[in-house]
């Protein structure tokens, strides 16, 4: 069935290929049949409803849906015979009449605004019905269901494309109607604001909120569109930004890679922020004079508490000029920089060279310190690289996929479309999390095992697979090293042992390592559940294990995948913005690379590797650090037991802060340095998958903001070196110089290609999706297997502190909040601060769903209300970290994993209480 | 247990604050979870027996209400959204939100079907509304299939024939809302007869299966649903296709003025039983589903008990047989919306190809045959093709209206309106003058008395635009308006398109619109018939304008 078949579409002699519909040939052809409930765009099935694309096809008694039709061979179609065009012309005349007027549309440039045109129709012969009521309820959507034609599209769009599954066709016949959940308002509905149903509506029925007025009109198209990237999470999704009057309008999503058109509710409508009057526009020098206190506050909608504007030569000069005389007196290793993970690949690479070149040590780090970093270590360790083996998307070429320790429905919303996408396709889904998710409801097996024992669990699974001889042993042999070890390390680990340890019995523990073991093609997914853990780095030894001793690695549908955390994590770490790395993971410590450095950048390199994210706040208080520079990090909300941290801040002879807000970092700053926000700025980014990809600036930075490139070069001139970077272009070629990994990736193809994964060999050869088929980068050639012990979390819970708190994010707010909660649509979606305990938790502590609390640890106390949510278990507090009014990494254990320095952030012990009145009135 | 969402404010102007106290959106209630767990007992939770499980709260209490369905989608691991539109197509699910009123335990519904319409049924529905009290509610209901007996109101799920207000109010008082059994051929007295010996024959390879093919191959069954297709083509689709296959038996029927297989259920369900089994032996299929329709209770009673001694008995070998309910809905008898009504989803018919016996019932190779179908096939593979065709290819005619003697009539293929109304209906009733009929229901269109000596045959009314769908023929006096019956018709077609695709769904109620008005604008009305001809994804939009352009064509003075 591979051969095209011949037929013939009005008149002509065409081909189809095989699976292709008349609709598909006809479009090849130059000729657009209709179409509304049809979505020409990946992942969109056609449904055949809307019957505006019906053909004519001899023989047959009635018209055909050219959508949904596939050609047989001979056959003989029309798209312009007279019944077929009155036919159309009747389906877009019936659903006319019940439209609202074009003059008063919700989308007058709509879908079906333009085949009605197409048509030549003025004004429908029929009588229009009742129209519906309006539902504003949502702050991001307007649902007007007078425009609705019931095509389904929206349907599709949230149950198939996204697999949301809100959006419902309820009732029947001419009183079918859209609904969300049970017929709610869209506002109260279990929406997650993903926005694909507002993209793929043909008529306005859904549509963003901000681009109509309060009687639900259009007040007017974008007046220019940039393609560019989102600037949220790992997943990289691709975007297309609509600009009116200089101001972001509305975001759509592009056919990228990794995200096919699909966005995320930040993605779409948390782009407004830049727009914020908190936005720094002018440069800050602090007061004489104001003390720096680590409880210290300031108002960013009013810094003049503690800061005065300045112009930038004289911040620059300042800047410059406290973090040359700490240089001068104290050497470099008193210096320290922080670079971002949501800055591009140019700004990491400069940020890094400055710290490197300028300040004269290592002590350079960013927040995958505070997320990955254990996985790193353990991929590094075990397979000689630290970044993923197979896109996200892999998982629709998988018969089993195995998700641990990540959420990806809240923290990569659209990679987790496409698990589920894999599961709705017949892959059987295994998700482990002490949390009941947004994933459970799909899984075939749901392992909700106590919090701290993933060891216990995948020690226990490795243990079966090699007990019952599910191992590959042609793998093992072949691209392994240390299964003996690995076998006597696991020896002890019986799931029927495991089983009280982990809470999930041994019956199912055995399946689901059978299950994974003996899957043809297996993947794994994993997130912070796995690497923010005293033992992080065994975690993902284990998982390391799982695939290596299974050899689901190096094929299709098979592979490691940690989900990378922020935008640019993955880029900013492969560009060196780590202690121990310069580019491509080469090691600081390794002579012949840091030659070849020290040639490039002519001048002489710190052999010694640098401190990271929490070792650099402890050597602040231990008066070896004096000075940083920290550009787009809030160490001061995101790192665990934070007062310690901003004590640490306070206590810095000299801050230099680089941001677009005034954040909780900044309040210490001496100098504050305006910088660009993601839509002003032009850079390459990397996402989880490796795909290296172009962000477009779509925006001037307002007032006296500048790129960050920019101001990076000035510092960097100021202390003494002789940067004449002409912007991001000129950055990216001299990485190119030394980075293997982007080798055949230039700025050209990117403007060209939007996106090129690496690793990429040649500037013609596409990346490479898939690595690792035939042994890893190690020094052996093999992948290394580590035997493991079992460590236990470091504060289990106590009589005084008798609950985990595990600590996260949320759909709605990305990271510290920063940006996020000065979105306006976000911040409407999830304001304030809240604790989620289970019902029952609840229950027993006398304590309500609503009602305000103190949640306690050793290092802190927050007040906070609390949310009754059936997926925490009891024993556990979930607290997200993106509120400043309720920061909950005061409470945080800042106790690291022995490899890859990160944090405890998933497991401490505290207690909750309810507030007292006092502070509850407050 | 958790606090449950505050009831639903309608539809809303501004946004709405979401609670913060809760995760989003209506959260599971403890309670509803429990109550459902205990009605599901150990059942499994399989998707597509969402709608017996709806059916069970239904029946348990009266209505259906969010709570419970909250608590049935998450214990099915389904989403609300899916729950919901599921239970809202459905006319016999009364979904209940937090701020309505349940209905009261009683409902009674009235026919509002043609025939019920001639025999009076709006004055009954006005004798009964505000009438019966707070315990009882009375709605109107499309077609129950007991045209004979018009008009037809029935209580709970009883239907005292010939409903008179004092009849209903007598069943009330008595209590009496659930069906009688009928007095049916029970399986001793089907096997004493030498049922299911034809059967055994097959399974037993005594009888060839190609012998069967060719026996009703002979005989020229059609299918009896309506469409009239020779069944030992539809069968030999099959041939050839993947295994394992599966065989529906739709006894959906709906169609106005049509219950010749209530007739055939609730005499001689063995008949049908033994048939199925046959048409699964011919094509090699391993389940069977028979499919409903939800107002022929009693039927649902008996064959429950029927198939379970079928089982017992070892009858039907190696096929099983599985009963599904119907939940009020005519588009359910369209055969593809049948099997998606059947794997539990809304019934909305599909896109054709791929045809159901490539990919039908749970994307198997599936085999749909009538319950009237089945009913005849026993008699062919025993008595041959032969017989049949010397019979005159008999076939049942439900026959109401005007006329003495409603029924359900075997007779031959050609037999014509004029026959039937005098051999065998009685003839006209008193003081009516036969003036039209409708020879196949609410979608064959309408005919004059003068074309009163046509054969009723498939295919024999081609050519005035009409058919005769499934033999139910409904005769029309001097007394009776055609506009008032176009109206009634495609009211129905109104309220039981599926409301998938535009031409019927928009096109239904425009036409409603069009035929309302005092003159006619037929040449919108041919315009608008064209596209819901040509466009339609099924037969009831291709056919819904059928009596419209009858009216026009042959009532002229009667339509304009």
């Amino acid at each position: 069935m591979s051969e095209p078949i011949k037929f013939r579409l009005d008149g002509r002699d065409v081909e189809a290929r095989p699976g292709e519909t008349i609709w598909q040939v006809a479009k090849r052809q130059g000729t657009v049949i209709p179409h509304l409930c049809h979505k020409d765009a990946p992942g969109y099935r056609a449904d055949g409803n809307c019957r505006a694309c019906m053909v004519e096809i001899e023989g047959e008694r009635v018209l055909a849906p050219s959508c949904l039709r596939t050609p047989a061979p001979d056959m003989k179609v029309t798209t312009t015979s007279e019944r077929a065009v009155k036919a159309r012309a009747m389906v877009l005349e019936l659903l006319m009449a019940d439209q609202p007027e074009r003059q008063r549309a919700h989308d007058p440039g709509s879908l079906f605004w333009h085949w009605a045109e197409d048509a030549g129709l003025g004004a429908s012969r029929f009588a229009a019905r009742a129209a519906p009521d309006a539902d504003a309820s949502h702050p991001a959507m307007a649902v007007h269901l007078d425009a609705c034609i019931h095509c389904g599209l929206c349907v599709r769009a949230c149950r198939e494309v996204q697999v949301n599954d809100v959006i419902g066709m309820a009732g029947r016949g001419i009183h079918s109607r859209i609904v969300f959940d049970c017929g709610d308002p869209m506002g109260l509905s279990t929406c997650v604001a993903c926005g694909e149903c507002v993209q793929a509506c043909p008529t306005g029925a859904l549509m963003p909120a901000s681009v109509l007025d309060d009687a639900g009109v259009f007040t007017g198209p974008a007046d220019r569109q940039v393609d560019s990237l989102c600037p949220y999470c790992g997943v990289g999704c691709q975007i297309t930004y609509h600009i009116r009057d200089g101001k972001l309008l509305t975001v759509e999503g592009r056919d990228g890679p990794a995200n096919r058109g699909r966005l995320c509710v930040k993605g779409r409508f948390g782009f407004d922020y830049v727009d914020h009057p908190h936005r720094l526009t002018k440069p800050l020098i602090r007061r004489e004079g104001v003390p720096k206190d680590g409880r210290d506050r300031v108002d960013p909608a009013d810094p003049s508490t503690h800061f005065r504007e300045a112009t930038w030569q004289e911040a620059l000069d300042k800047a410059a000029e406290g973090l040359a005389r700490i240089r001068e007196r104290d050497g470099g290793s008193a210096l320290a920089g922080f670079g971002s993970a949501k800055g591009s690949n140019e700004e990491a690479y400069l940020v890094q060279k400055l710290v490197r070149t300028g300040f004269g040590s290592n002590n350079v780090d960013h927040c995958t310190r505070l997320c990955h970093a254990s996985s790193v270590a353990a991929l590094m360790e075990g397979i000689g690289s630290g970044a993923v083996t197979a896109p996200f998307t892999a998982a629709l070429d998988a018969d089993v996929i195995f998700v641990i320790g990540a959420r990806p429905t809240q923290n990569h919303p659209v990679a987790a479309t496409f698990l589920k996408n894999a599961k709705k396709n017949g892959a059987t889904l295994i998700v482990a999390d002490p949390r009941r998710q947004g994933l459970s409801r799909h899984a075939d097996h749901m392992l909700q095992f106590k919090p701290g024992t993933d060891v216990a669990l995948l020690g226990a699974m490795i243990h079966t697979i090699i007990e019952e001889g599910l191992t590959d042993t042609q793998y093992i042999q072949g691209y392994t090293e240390g299964f003996e070890a690995l076998r006597q390390g696991f020896e002890d680990f019986t799931p029927e042992k495991m089983a009280a340890v982990c809470g999930i019995d041994a019956q199912t523990i055995r399946t689901v390592a059978r299950t994974y073991a003996e899957a043809e093609r297996a993947i794994i997914f994993w997130g912070m559940g796995i690497s923010q853990h005293a033992h992080g780095t065994d975690n993902a030894r284990c998982l390391i294990a799982l695939a290596l001793i299974t050899g689901h690695v190096g094929r299709p549908g098979t592979g490691l995948h940690p989900l990378r955390g922020q935008n640019n994590v993955q880029g900013a770490s492969d560009v060196g913005l780590i202690p121990m790395f310069y580019p491509d993971y080469k090691p600081v410590t390794d002579e012949e690379t840091r030659k070849t450095y020290e040639a490039l950048w002519g001048c002489d390199l710190d052999p010694k590797p640098g401190l990271t994210v929490v070792e650099i706040m402890d050597a602040i208080h231990q008066g070896l650090i004096k000075g940083m520079y920290i550009m787009g990090e809030n160490p001061a909300m995101s790192d665990p037991d934070v007062q310690h941290v901003r004590d640490g801040l306070a206590k810095l002879e000299h801050l230099v802060v680089q941001d677009i807000f005034l954040t909780e970092t900044a309040f210490h700053a001496d100098v504050v340095l305006p910088a660009s926000a993601f839509p002003e700025k032009t850079g390459t980014f990397s996402n989880t998958n490796r795909q290296v990809q172009l962000g477009r600036q779509a925006l001037d930075p307002p007032g006296d903001a500048r790129q960050d490139w920019w101001i990076i070069q000035e510092i960097a001139r100021r202390i003494g070196l002789d940067w004449t970077y002409s912007g991001p272009e000129d950055v990216f070629d001299e990485m190119r110089r030394t980075m293997e990994s982007i080798k055949g990736i230039t700025w050209r193809r990117l403007e060209r290609e939007d996106s090129v994964t690496y690793p990429c060999d040649s500037e013609d050869e596409p990346g490479r999706e898939i690595v690792f088929g035939d042994g890893f980068p190690t020094k052996s050639g093999r992948g290394k297997l580590m035997p493991i012990g079992l460590v236990p979390p470091d504060e289990p819970p106590d009589e005084t502190y008798p609950l985990v708190l595990s600590t996260g994010r949320m759909l709605e707010h990305w990271h510290t909040g920063t940006i996020t909660r000065r979105a306006q649509v976000l911040d409407a979606l999830e304001p304030e601060p809240v604790a989620s305990l289970n019902p029952h938790q609840l229950g027993a502590l006398g304590i309500g769903a609503g009602d305000r609390v103190r949640v306690v640890s050793r290092r802190g106390a927050i007040e906070l209300k609390t949310r009754a949510d059936r997926d925490v278990p009891e024993g556990m507090v979930f607290i997200p970290f993106c509120f400043s009014e309720a920061a909950v990494n005061l409470l945080t254990n800042p106790r690291l994993d022995p490899y890859g320095k990160i944090p405890e952030f998933k497991f401490c012990a505290v207690r909750v209480e309810k507030a007292d009145a006092e502070s509850a009135a407050e | 247990m958790t606090a449950s969402r505050p009831p639903s404010q309608g539809v809303a102007a501004r946004p709405l604050r979401p609670p913060v106290h809760l995760p989003k959106g209506r959260q599971v209630d403890g309670a509803a979870l429990e109550e459902i767990r205990r009605l599901l007992g150990t059942d499994e939770r399989r998707r597509d027996l969402l709608i017996e499980y709806l059916h069970r709260i239904q029946d348990r209490y009266g209505h259906i209400s969010v709570a419970r369905l909250t608590a049935l989608a998450a214990e099915m691991r389904l989403a609300q959204a899916e729950v919901y539109e599921v239970a809202t197509f459905y006319h016999h699910f009364d979904v209940i939100k937090e701020d309505q009123t349940p209905p009261p335990p009683i409902t009674v519904r009235v026919c509002d079907g043609v025939t019920c319409e001639l025999a009076g049924f709006p004055a009954l529905l006005q004798d009964l509304e505000g009438t019966l009290g707070p315990g009882v509610r009375v709605v109107r209901a499309p077609c129950v299939g007991a045209c004979d007996k018009s008009p037809v109101a029935v209580v709970g799920q009883r239907q005292p024939g010939n409903a008179t207000a004092e009849a209903v109010r007598a069943a009330l008082d008595a209590g009496e809302t659930t069906p009688p059994i009928p007095d049916y051929r029970n399986l001793d007295d089907y096997t004493t007869d030498g049922g299911y010996d034809t059967l055994r024959s097959i399974q037993e390879g005594g009888r060839r299966r190609a012998d069967v093919i060719a026996a009703v191959e002979a005989a020229d069954l059609r299918g009896l649903g309506g469409a009239g297709f020779p069944t030992a083509r539809k069968w030999a689709f099959l041939e050839g296709a993947p295994k394992p296959r599966l065989v529906a038996i739709n006894a959906d029927e709906g169609e106005p003025g049509t219950f010749k297989d209530r007739y055939c259920l609730e005499t001689d369900p063995h008949r049908v039983l033994e048939g199925a089994l046959i048409a699964a032996a011919a094509v090699e299929a391993d389940e069977i589903y028979v499919y409903l329709r939800d107002e022929y209770a009693h039927i649902r009673h008996l064959l429950e008990a029927e198939m379970a001694k079928v089982e017992a008995a070892g009858l039907n070998g190696d096929v099983t047989l599985h009963l599904r309910r119907g939940a009020g809905a005519y588009i359910c008898g369209e055969e593809s919306a049948m099997l998606e009504s059947i794997e539990g989803k809304r019934g909305l018919p599909r896109n054709r190809p791929p045809f159901p016996a490539e990919r039908g019932l749970f994307g198997r190779p599936t085999l749909i045959n009538n319950v009237e179908t089945v009913f005849w096939l026993r008699d062919i593979v025993e008595r041959g093709g032969e017989w049949y065709q010397a019979e005159g290819r008999p076939h049942f005619y439900s026959l109401s209206g005007r006329i003495k003697e409603p029924g359900v009539k075997r007779a031959p293929s050609a037999v014509t309106a004029r026959q039937l109304i005098e051999d065998y209906a009685g003839g006209m009733a008193d003081g009516h003058t036969f003036t039209a009929y409708l020879p196949g229901g609410a979608s064959g269109g309408i005919l004059p008395a003068g074309m009163a000596d046509l054969p009723l045959d498939f295919g024999a009314l081609d050519e005035h635009g009409c058919f005769i769908g499934s033999s139910a023929v409904v005769v029309l006096s001097d007394r009776d308006d055609i506009r008032a019956v176009v109206r009634n018709l495609l009211r129905f077609f109104e309220d039981e398109s599926c409301g998938q695709c535009t031409p019927c769904r928009v096109g239904c109620e425009k036409m409603g619109d069009l035929i309302g008005e005092k003159t006619w604008d037929a040449s919108l009305i041919h315009e608008l018939s064209d596209a819901m001809r040509d466009a339609s994804i099924c037969g009831l939009g291709q056919a819904a304008p059928n009596p419209v352009l009858s009216a026009l064509k042959f009532f002229p003075g009667d339509a304009t």
